[in-house]
């Protein structure tokens, strides 16, 4: 069960997404590999405006820097993105849950009191 | 009972569930309002819900706390931020220590709407949406942990599958 997250890092991962430039960084990241620079000029921001929100991204796992050439390459990691969904989905079953049992009560009522 | 839709905006961490019930929103609003039948649906299955307070009306604050299969005792808490019955309601809730205190500095929001439907044959129904906003990520952990142990085992047992065959591939 090593690759279960620890709270540490489910905390970086939402810090990292919290922010709309970086959401979007991994958004367009996750169609392929895009430089620091060519980042830069799609948010019209300095090469080390952008660098930095890569790293806060890098630090939560959600994307791996690759140096190639002179060019820095961002890539998104799906897999992290994945495992944050995962704790929305626990919840979710949760909500199931609650609705079936919900239901449970308003059918047993008209089953008791109501019946036409 | 149908679940129409669920959104999960990991971005967001906002979670949209929205289910019809066979029966009017007036009915609907009772298993919220009452807490003697609220009790017996918020907690999950293995952890019952007992609410010792329970008031909707704004700034009114609600305290339970939920059984575990052990006997283990986990304490939790709303405040109503807005209630228009029997259209919908607004609190923010959190998890508690054994005397009452917020174990999070930030509560999670959970926002109601009921809303009529009709259904099959004219009968009146209600569709029910709650958005879920959480701000604590530390907060959604720690309400996972009640109850869902097996779910939890299960879910992680298939990320574990999925990070596996990936390494695999690489």
């Amino acid at each position: 069960m090593s690759d279960i997250l620890t709270e540490d890092e489910i905390d970086r991962i939402f810090h990292a997404l919290a922010d709309a430039t970086r959401r979007d960084i991994v958004a367009r990241t996750l169609g392929g590999d895009r430089s620091i620079s060519g980042l830069a000029q799609s948010y019209l921001m300095s090469f080390a405006a952008v660098q930095k929100h890569v790293s806060v991204l890098e630090r939560a796992g959600l994307v791996t820097k690759e140096r190639r050439g002179r060019e820095q390459l961002v890539r998104a990691v799906p897999e992290t993105i994945r495992r944050a969904n995962e704790l929305l989905a626990r919840y979710e079953s949760l909500w199931r849950e609650r609705a079936a049992a919900i239901e449970n009560i308003l059918t047993e009522e008209m089953t008791k009191g109501h019946d036409r | 009972m149908t679940v129409i839709s669920t959104v999960r905006d990991a971005e967001h961490l906002t979670l949209t569930f929205v289910a019809e019930f066979a029966a009017p929103p007036e009915r609907v609003w009772q298993v919220w309002e009452d807490a003697r039948q609220l009790e017996r649906w918020w907690g999950p299955p293995t952890w019952p819900a007992t609410f010792d307070e329970h008031d909707l009306s704004v700034g009114s604050r609600s305290a339970y706390y939920m059984t575990g299969p052990e006997g283990e005792k986990a304490h939790g808490w709303w405040e109503i931020v807005a209630v228009d019955p029997p259209r919908g309601l607004a609190f923010d809730e959190g998890l508690s220590d054994d005397d009452g205190k917020p174990t999070a500095d930030l509560p999670a929001r959970v926002e109601v709407t009921l809303e009529p439907v009709s259904l099959d044959g004219d009968a009146e129904g209600t569709r029910m949406t709650t958005v879920n906003r959480f701000v604590s990520v530390e907060q959604l952990e720690q309400m996972m942990q009640m109850g869902m142990e097996e779910g939890m085992r299960l879910a992680m047992g298939q990320i574990d599958a999925i990070l596996i065959s990936e390494g695999v591939k690489r």
